[in-house]
């Protein structure tokens, strides 16, 4: 299985390949039931789906997180950037050019905000000068950040830690940013900052970006690409543009099905599935 | 009511009447603290880039003093049995990652601790069989620290101050320093205060654990061996040492683990503590000797109140 993934030829383009990932946790959990997905480089790819489908997961895994909470990958590959994840340390990886940014931003609370960009700078060894610049642009990037570098982490607002966390990631020079729910618990306008931001970061920097979110309408409409998770597999993929127009992603997940607002809850498990399957 | 006078006002009485003597206990007391705020500051480092209590931290300073005279009886010059003890201490921090830290990672905090216990016995076993079991000189002269004492005469009373302790102060307060401003100033520093705050997210972001945790061990061996040589010239290198880690436990439990202020003052507040009632209220009232245990019955009276410690980290409640 591995052999065969390994020896498919990647696309040139290709920054980040997932291929029919297994993953258990504490040896016998199956969250990831064969999830497959790949990321175009320069690219914004979207992850969707509903608590506990798997989003997180699926970016620890990549990540190489999994494995700090007792998780771990059991079949499938990772490939970043032609090279296979599974053997590298997160910070073997973050030196290649792969980060996360995690759920809940998990800022350094006694941190101040400079420190907390700076910690970004960890694997780097391309000096001082080097990084002060970076730390320059990420502020321009981020200027609220600036006026309030020097405050304690802990006590800056929600929008700001997801800066700080978005920015401290900047600060390693990645290639790509596995961004875990950017929106969670952001009022709906500064979801629109925070969004923005990342497109801008795309566009500039080149920044691969592999977005988790729960929050479908805002991340179609600056992903690309989009991926519907639903307990631990893929069932549905396709053109961000497609996605939005498709019937079900409709009433599923943008809330706007034929008969007006329907919860997501209330519709049945197994036939969702049978239809986006048929 | 002549009991009462004994506690409340005899005390402060006889500090009144011989002020001279006041500020010896207090000098003794300043000497010990310091030496329990640096060994406090080595069990700081350590539990808040890993969530380890270390236990062998008291083995260590034996295990660092016993090398350097190890060292010295095997004709290695004084100046240079220094850098290589350090040397040693380093090979121990990596020894101790790699061996035990590494496989043990994501086991509970207990079973680490209980795997720092294990360390503390492999090092008295092995320390044995190498060093010999018998007391040891420090070497102190050997080592160019100053053996005179200070005569002052203050309130036309006398002072006595003895130059191997003002260099033990002196060295201890530098190397404190010295560390704060590795943790605030500088990249390693910085992830260290940041594994202690999130460690999900110091991995997040690249931070190596084994990095980190070689250098905090390595930093609890250089503690250990200042501590050491400070100790030793005063009581002689020998397993006995160890008790002084276990002086420092109480100054963790009212600075709070986590705190790296809290351990330099608590340090300081129980070196000195502990000498003023010893001499005022221990000799007299109890026969002595109460410096074993007053720490302890102290920071638990003192958790009674605040039960955060004196300086607790606050946490910072926010989502
Ligand atoms: N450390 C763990 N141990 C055991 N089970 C876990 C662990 N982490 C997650 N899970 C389980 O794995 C499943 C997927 O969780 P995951 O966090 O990946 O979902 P998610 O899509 O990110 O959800 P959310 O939108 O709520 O963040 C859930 O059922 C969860 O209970
Ligand atoms: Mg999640």
């Amino acid at each position: 299985m591995t052999a065969s993934h390994a020896s498919d030829p990647q696309p040139a383009d290709t920054i980040l390949a997932v291929n029919n990932i297994e993953v258990i946790y504490d040896h016998v959990i199956l969250v990831l039931k064969g999830v497959s997905l790949s990321v175009p480089r320069g690219g914004i790819t979207a992850l969707l789906g509903a608590n506990g489908a798997g989003k997180t997961t699926t970016l620890k895994a990549i990540s190489n997180l999994l494995r700090a909470e007792r998780g771990e990958v059991t079949k499938g590959n990772i490939v970043f950037e032609g090279e296979q994840v599974q053997a590298l340390s997160p910070n073997e990886l973050v030196r290649r050019g792969c980060i996360q940014v995690m759920e809940g931003r998990h800022c350094f609370g006694h941190l101040s905000i400079e420190d907390n960009l700076l910690t970004g700078a960890f694997t780097r060894r391309d000096g001082n000068a080097a990084i002060r610049e970076d730390l320059d642009l990420v502020y321009q990037y981020f200027p609220r950040l600036k006026v309030r570098r020097q405050s304690q982490a802990g006590y800056t607002s929600g929008g700001e830690q997801q800066m700080t966390a978005i920015g401290r990631a900047l600060m390693s020079r990645p290639k790509m940013i596995l961004l875990d729910e950017p929106s969670m618990g952001l009022a709906p306008q500064l979801v629109e900052e925070i969004f923005e931001i990342v497109k801008k970061l795309n566009e500039e920097q080149g920044v691969s970006f592999l977005l988790a979110e729960q929050n479908t309408n805002i991340a179609l409409r600056y992903a690309k690409y989009g991926y519907i998770l639903e307990s631990g597999r893929i069932v549905l993929d396709g053109e961000a543009q497609a996605l939005r127009e498709n019937e079900d992603v409709k009433e599923f997940y943008l809330g706007v099905g034929g008969e007006g607002r329907r919860s997501f809850k209330d519709v049945k498990h197994y036939k969702r599935r049978k239809r986006w399957l048929a | 009511m002549d009991f009462l006078h004994s506690i409340l006002i005899k005390p402060f009485a006889d500090m009144a009447t011989a002020p001279d003597f006041l500020l010896q206990v207090l000098w003794e007391g300043t000497v010990s603290g310091t030496l329990y705020a640096l060994i406090a500051l080595g069990f700081v480092l350590i539990f808040k880039s890993s969530r380890i209590f270390n236990f062998a931290q008291g083995i260590m300073v034996v295990f660092a003093a016993l090398t350097l005279v190890g060292l010295h009886e095997n004709g290695v010059p004084a100046l240079l049995a220094v850098p290589m003890t350090l040397a040693v201490m380093y090979v121990l921090a990596m020894s101790i990652e790699r061996v035990v830290l590494r496989p043990l990672v994501n086991q509970p905090d207990i079973i680490l601790f209980m795997a720092t216990i294990g360390i503390t016995l492999f090092l008295i076993g092995f320390g044995e069989i190498i060093f010999g079991g018998e007391n040891k000189r420090m070497i102190t002269e050997e080592l160019m620290i100053p053996t005179g004492s200070f005569e002052f005469e203050p309130f036309g009373g006398f002072l006595l101050i003895e130059q191997k302790d003002v260099t033990a102060v002196v060295g201890a307060v530098i190397l404190v320093l010295a560390l704060l401003m590795f943790l605030n100033k500088s990249k390693m520093g910085r992830a260290i205060r940041a594994l202690g705050d999130d460690h999900q997210a110091a991995l997040s972001v690249g931070i190596s654990l084994s990095t980190i945790w070689v250098l905090v061990w390595f930093i609890a061996g250089v503690v250990a061996l200042v501590t050491g040589i400070a100790w030793g010239a005063r009581a002689g290198v020998s397993f006995a040492l160890e008790v002084i880690a276990y002086k420092a436990l109480p100054v963790l439990m009212l600075g709070g683990l986590e705190s790296v202020s809290g351990a330099i003052i608590g340090g300081l507040l129980i070196g000195i503590l502990e000498k003023l009632f010893e001499i005022y209220w221990g000799q007299p009232l109890l026969g002595g000797n109460t410096e074993t245990w007053f720490a302890y019955v102290f920071a638990l009276f003192v958790l009674l109140f605040r039960p955060q410690g004196l300086f607790g980290e606050k946490i910072i409640e926010r989502v």
